[in-house]
C-alpha cells in the first residue's frame, strides 16, 4: 500500500516537472497578441485584373506598372491571333503614406492621360469582439483624352476631354487563400458620342482571388453595368488573371474582353463578347522601387 | 476509502504547487529583432510584442512570438515576410520552450549581470529545432533584464527561398533577444 502511495506521489511530481514548460508556454501563448492586428496581403497587386484592388503602395514606394493588351484572339492567323496589335499603358504610382497613393498613366488608346488618388480608409483587422471586417479604399481618377478632334469639330473645349471615375473598393480576406472585393463605381463622362449615351454610368465590380501557391494566384473580375441604356449597348467586362510574384515584381497574365486599361474604357465602353472570341490577351508587369532608401535604419 | 482521500489530497497539493506563481517573472512587451546582411539590401525587423515567462526556481523559460508583429521598414517586405516566407496565417506564432540550465547562479539579492546558458526547442514555421545558446540575466532593482544573441538559417525551419531572390537574402539571420522581466503576481498574464 505504501509502495503505491510513493509511486503515485512520484508520478505527480514527474508530471509537474514535465508540465512546467508546457504550462508556461500555454500561459504565454494565451497572452500574446497573435489574434489582433491588421490583415495584410488581401491581394498581391494594386490591380486585380483591369480594375484597382484595395491594396496601396507603402510609404515611399514607387510602383512602375506596364500594362499591355494584344488584339483579340478571334482576329485569326493573319493577325497572329491578335499578337500583331497592341495597346499599352505606362503608369507610375507612389505611396505618400502607407494609405494614401497618387498615380498617373498614359494609355495609347485614344492617347489618354490619367491621374488618380487612392486612399485606404479602413483596414481589415482580426481580434476578439469588434474587429473591422473589411478593408475600404476610396478611389478617384480623371482621364484626359488627348486625341486631336477631327478638323470639322470646332465647338469642343478642354472639359469635353475629361472623364471621371469614383469607386468604393470593399474587400475582405476570408482565408489565407481567398479574398473578395466589391467595387461600386460611377463613371462620369463630360462628353458622350451620341445623345442616347449616358453621362453618368453606374456599375458594380465583383472580383476575387484564389491563391494557388505562396507566390501565384488566380484572379477574376466582373464589372456589371447598372445603367440600363449603357448595358444594352455595351458589354459587361469579364477578366481573368493569373498573378506570379517574384520579390518586388508582380506579373499578371490576363484574358479579358476589354481593350482599355483605365476605368473609362473597360467599364462603360466595352464592345467585345467572350462568346465570339473578342478576348484580349495581355499582361501587367509591376516593379516596386523604394525611394525612401536606406536613410532610416534602426 | 481513506487512502483515496489521502491520494487526492496529495494530488491537489502537487497541483497547487505547480500553479504557484511566485518565483516567476514575465514580460508582454519583450523585444526580438532580426537582421541579415545581403548584397542587395539588409533585412531588419523588430517585434515589441513578445510574451515571455521565466521561472527562477526551475529555470524554465518560454517565449511566444506573434509573427505578424514583426515591423519592417518597407511595408512590401513585411507583406512578403508574412505571406511568402514564414506564412503567418498558417503559423501565427513562433515559440521557445526550454530552460536556463544554471539558474541557481542568479542571485536576486545581488545586482549584477549573470551569464546564463539556455537550452531548449525553438519552433518557427511549424518546425522545431534544438537551441543551445548563452545569454545574460541582469538583476536590476525589481526587474530582470534578459539578453541573448544567436543565429539561425531559414532552411532549418523549412523556409524556402526562390532561386531568383536567393542572393537578396542572407544565409544566416542574426536574432537579438531583449527582455525586461517583472515579477509575476496573480493568476494570468
Amino acid at each position: 500500500m505504501i509502495k503505491n502511495y510513493l509511486l503515485i506521489v512520484l508520478f505527480n511530481l514527474l508530471a509537474i516537472a514535465a508540465r512546467g514548460q508546457d504550462e508556461l508556454l500555454k500561459m504565454a501563448e494565451a497572452a500574446d497578441s497573435t489574434f489582433t492586428g491588421k490583415v495584410s496581403g488581401t491581394f498581391k497587386a494594386t490591380r486585380l485584373v483591369n480594375g484597382h484592388s484595395v491594396e496601396t503602395n507603402g510609404n515611399g514606394s514607387l510602383l512602375f506598372l506596364i500594362s499591355h493588351r494584344f488584339g483579340t484572339l478571334n482576329s485569326g492567323a493573319y493577325e497572329f491571333f491578335g499578337l500583331d496589335q497592341a495597346t499599352i499603358r505606362l503608369g507610375l504610382e507612389y505611396g505618400i503614406t502607407d494609405n494614401l497613393n497618387i498615380g498617373a498613366g498614359r494609355s495609347s488608346l485614344e492617347k489618354t492621360y490619367d491621374g488618380f488618388l487612392k486612399y485606404k480608409l479602413l483596414q481589415q483587422q482580426t481580434g476578439q469582439g469588434l474587429a473591422m471586417p473589411v478593408t475600404l479604399t476610396l478611389f478617384t481618377s480623371a482621364a484626359i483624352r488627348s486625341l486631336r478632334w477631327p478638323p470639322e469639330e470646332t465647338s469642343f473645349d478642354f472639359k469635353h476631354r475629361l472623364t471621371y471615375t469614383h469607386q468604393l473598393l470593399f474587400a475582405r480576406k476570408f482565408t489565407e487563400r481567398f479574398s473578395l472585393q466589391l467595387s461600386p463605381t460611377l463613371v462620369h463622362r463630360n462628353l458622350v458620342e451620341t445623345s442616347s449615351d449616358e453621362n453618368n454610368v453606374y456599375a458594380i465590380g465583383t472580383s476575387g482571388r484564389f491563391k494557388l501557391t505562396k507566390r501565384t494566384s488566380f484572379n477574376a473580375e466582373y464589372y456589371y453595368l447598372l445603367s440600363e441604356a449603357t448595358r444594352n449597348n455595351f458589354r459587361n467586362a469579364l477578366s481573368l488573371g493569373f498573378d506570379i510574384e517574384t520579390g518586388g515584381h508582380v506579373f499578371q497574365l490576363i484574358f479579358t474582353n476589354a481593350q482599355g486599361m483605365v476605368e473609362k474604357f473597360f467599364i462603360p465602353q466595352n464592345t467585345g463578347y467572350w462568346s465570339d472570341g473578342d478576348i484580349y490577351f495581355g499582361f501587367n508587369i509591376s516593379r516596386t522601387f523604394d525611394l525612401k532608401g536606406a536613410e532610416k535604419s534602426q | 476509502m481513506k487512502s483515496i482521500t489521502i491520494l487526492l489530497l496529495i494530488s491537489l497539493l502537487c497541483l497547487a504547487e505547480a500553479m504557484q506563481a511566485q518565483d516567476r517573472y514575465f514580460t508582454k512587451t519583450g523585444h526580438i529583432g532580426f537582421f541579415s546582411e545581403a548584397p542587395l539590401e539588409n533585412i531588419e525587423a523588430h517585434n515589441q510584442q513578445v510574451v515571455s515567462i521565466l521561472d527562477l526556481k526551475t529555470g524554465e523559460l518560454v517565449f511566444s512570438v506573434p509573427m505578424k508583429q514583426f515591423q519592417f521598414r518597407k511595408s512590401l517586405m513585411q507583406t512578403h515576410f508574412n505571406e511568402n516566407y514564414v506564412e503567418s496565417d498558417k503559423y501565427p506564432k513562433a515559440s521557445f520552450k526550454g530552460k536556463v540550465t544554471n539558474i541557481q547562479d542568479v542571485d536576486l539579492k545581488r545586482e549584477a549581470v549573470y551569464k546564463v546558458n539556455v537550452k531548449g526547442v525553438l519552433t518557427i514555421h511549424g518546425q522545431h529545432k534544438a537551441i543551445d545558446t548563452v545569454g545574460t540575466l541582469e538583476v536590476k532593482g525589481l526587474q530582470l533584464l534578459g539578453k541573448s544573441k544567436f543565429s539561425v538559417t531559414p532552411q532549418e525551419f523549412g523556409i524556402t527561398i526562390p532561386r531568383l531572390v536567393r542572393n537578396n537574402i542572407a544565409k544566416t539571420i542574426a536574432i537579438t533577444v531583449d527582455m525586461i522581466y517583472v515579477p509575476f503576481t496573480g493568476k494570468s498574464l
